[in-house]
């Protein structure tokens, strides 16, 4: 189970790159390690790094005070593609705990909230305020507070939602199998009866040569 | 009381519903669960420090298809990553009584390929894979979608999966395609239109007269690049078309069986006052054969089009996309799609790697070679999609043009058999992303067809017009 989110304060980085696709969050490369506990340097690593592995002294991710950050302040429809949750594994393994952004894609967004990653989806106005804020070492640090779904940034504030079960998580940790694991006798009355109104979905043996 | 007219999606999302968890999210019965090699090894983990098993073994398909070698496949697979890969999926559907498609079978193949070809997926199923791309399973009339590794073992362990029900965008094909332009020129220009966020938080209902005309194969496509439009699924209405697909398929009803389901399946089609989110209405007449330019797949033109300028977009944000994607791919703004001149063709993945691609695709060679320079890599969508082609002499015909004929993976769609920086290719895939397809190599989506064409000609050509002076 994740680490509970409440409130954070913290670095803030500005990634002003519509389109952050999960290929380029956990690029397949051939080295890459699969492990869990493995994978904060694949985090961004073709941006991150050069091929033969020295860090790109350019990208704001390895410059100060932003190499610190826990919040990134993304372009629209950031974690499109694949549904790879080894994305959201290096960023949080990176220490990434928010990221803000106009959009999401589906698949990560989720992954995100189950893995204690908060996503704030912000109107694409408000994201280009923090993504200016956040562009300066003077006010690149945040405020995110989950029980008042409020971002703070010195005098300015943002108001975000998120949907109740994933707030929920975030805040108090959840063990989703175990909770549907508690409902075995449900499932398994469900069962019964599904396989019953639909008799051509009952097991097959499955044998593949 | 009347019933509220509902959509596909809500009849079929209805019947899966266990517990509505009030909270806009409920426990479904999942029906299939598909499982590769690369994104299922952390979800055998979870069950293992749990000590839990798998809770219905049978829901389950497992199959290598993302780092499985495209040669040399009667040898060993060479010690490295893949083999891990293979040997960790090997071990674990060992250890869990998992159902597992051997690695040298002739059921081998693309997970989404593989899954319509046994009729492991039917019009009216939940059916899930670690991987995004299975919304293509939709064009079955099933609900089918991606899921990340944490929910996979949910699936495993609970035969359930917890969701929220997406809004529903209905897209609505109207007309009929014109000559060469296919299925995967019909979502090109949808993603063109709509953006690869256009459909998030949404599943896509792909409607009308142009989408009810497309055979199976097709409307797998179609359904496949869903997510490339922002939505975890996509869906199209089983007809006789689905049925008569489906019938006699390995796991398909038989008998009785049948009759009953067929009786069933006739009812998943959206009520004729069902309320949608959104209705986009698309004229098929007026879809051209269309190239990706950028590295997004919404960075797409017909090919009578030019390369596109920062100085064309709507907002900075726009700018800065045009003006990286055209440092990234090397190319200048203005210039015609068709003056692209590609290294290499390669046609495979999920996408476009069925028969009717790859029989589509010969009949463009018309005898001739590839350009001079230009390599040709083929990797049909399963082992037995390669038998077939063969048996029909589909093989001959594209290695006589100078193709590379390969054995079924995902291959270089993720990365594999990368060919060097800097490479341009013509993939019929389905991510055109940074080095998606190999550090630095610059990736443009087209239809089978015109990948082929494009090989011939050595650049992009409108293939409306191809064969009439030429090949």
């Amino acid at each position: 189970m994740a680490e509970p989110f409440t409130t954070l304060t913290a670095i803030a980085a500005p990634l002003p790159i519509d389109n952050v696709d999960t290929d380029m969050i956990w690029p397949a490369t051939a080295g890459a390690k699969m492990a869990r506990g493995e994978q904060a340097r694949q985090a961004f690593r073709r941006l991150r790094f050069t091929p033969e592995g020295e860090e790109k002294p350019d990208f704001i991710l390895n410059r100060e005070p932003w190499r610190n950050a826990q919040i990134l302040i993304g372009g629209d429809n950031f974690g499109c593609g694949s549904s790879r949750e080894l994305a959201v594994w290096a960023l949080q393994e990176w220490g990434i705990r928010c990221i803000i952004a106009p959009r999401f894609g589906d698949i990560f967004y989720g992954n995100c909230c189950i893995n204690g990653i908060l996503p704030i989806r912000l109107e694409q106005e408000h994201v280009n305020c923090l993504m200016e804020l956040a562009g300066s070492p003077d006010t690149a640090v945040m405020t995110v507070n989950l029980p008042d779904c409020l971002v703070t940034c010195g005098s300015v504030q943002f108001h975000f939602t998120v949907e109740p079960r994933a707030r929920h998580g975030l805040l108090h940790g959840l063990d989703a199998i175990g909770m549907t694991l508690d409902a075995t006798d449900r499932i398994e009355a469900f069962s019964a009866h599904y396989l019953t109104s639909y008799p051509w979905l009952q097991p097959k043996r499955m044998d593949f040569a | 009381m009347t019933s509220e007219a509902r959509t596909l999606l809500d009849k079929i999302w209805q019947t899966h519903v266990i517990d509505d968890h009030g909270d806009g999210t409920s426990l479904l019965w999942v029906d299939r669960h598909l499982v590769n090699e690369g994104t299922s090894i952390q979800a055998f983990d979870e069950l293992r420090k749990r000590g839990l098993p798998l809770a219905r073994p049978a829901m389950h398909v497992a199959v290598a298809d993302h780092v499985v070698p495209t040669i040399n496949r009667d040898q060993p697979v060479v010690a490295g990553r893949a083999k891990e890969m293979i040997d960790g999926i090997e071990r674990n559907v060992e250890d869990f009584g998992m159902p597992y498609i051997p690695f040298r079978s002739s059921d081998q193949g693309i997970c989404h390929v593989i899954a319509p070809e046994l009729g492991l997926v039917l019009p009216g199923m939940i059916a899930v894979c670690g991987d995004s791309h299975t919304s293509t399973l939709g064009a079955l009339g099933a609900i089918a979608f991606g899921i990340g590794t944490t929910e996979m073992a949910h699936v495993m362990a609970t035969g359930t999966l917890v969701a929220a029900k997406p809004k529903m965008m209905a897209i609505e094909v109207t007309g009929h395609l014109s000559r060469g332009v296919t299925a995967k020129d019909m979502v090109l220009a949808i993603i063109g239109a709509i953006g690869t966020a256009g459909a998030t938080g949404h599943a896509i209902e792909f409607r009308g007269k142009a989408v009810t005309a497309l055979d199976i194969e097709a409307r797998l496509t179609l359904c496949n690049m869903a997510i490339e439009a922002g939505a975890r699924s996509g869906i199209i209405a089983p007809d006789d078309t689905c049925f008569t697909y489906l019938k006699g398929r390995r796991f398909a009803p038989v008998g009785l069986h049948w009759d009953e389901a067929e009786i069933y399946w006739r009812s998943l089609v959206s009520d004729p006052d069902a309320r949608f989110d959104r209705i986009i209405q698309i004229d098929a007449a007026a879809i051209a054969p269309h190239v990706t330019w950028g590295t997004s797949p919404q960075h797409v033109l017909p090919v009578t089009g030019a390369v596109p300028s920062p100085s064309d977009a709507a907002t900075p944000q726009e700018a800065a996309e045009i003006a990286r994607a055209l440092a990234y791919q090397g190319l200048e703004s203005g210039m015609p799609i068709s003056a692209i001149k590609v290294d290499q063709i390669f046609i495979g993945s999920c996408t476009n790697s069925r028969l009717s691609d790859l029989r589509h695709a010969a009949h463009m060679i018309g005898g001739q070679r590839l350009a001079d320079g230009v390599r040709g890599f083929i990797s049909p969508g399963s082992t037995r999609i390669k038998q077939q082609a063969e048996a029909e002499g589909i093989d001959k015909l594209f290695i006589d043009a100078g193709f590379e004929w390969r054995s079924s993976a995902c291959s270089m769609c993720c990365g594999g058999d990368a060919p060097a920086a800097g490479t341009r290719v013509a993939a019929t895939s389905n991510r055109n992303f940074e080095h998606r397809q190999g550090r630095d190599v610059r990736t443009h989506l087209v239809s089978p067809a015109m990948a082929v064409a494009c090989g011939i000609a050595g650049h992009f050509v409108d293939i409306r017009e191809w064969g009439t002076g030429r090949g």
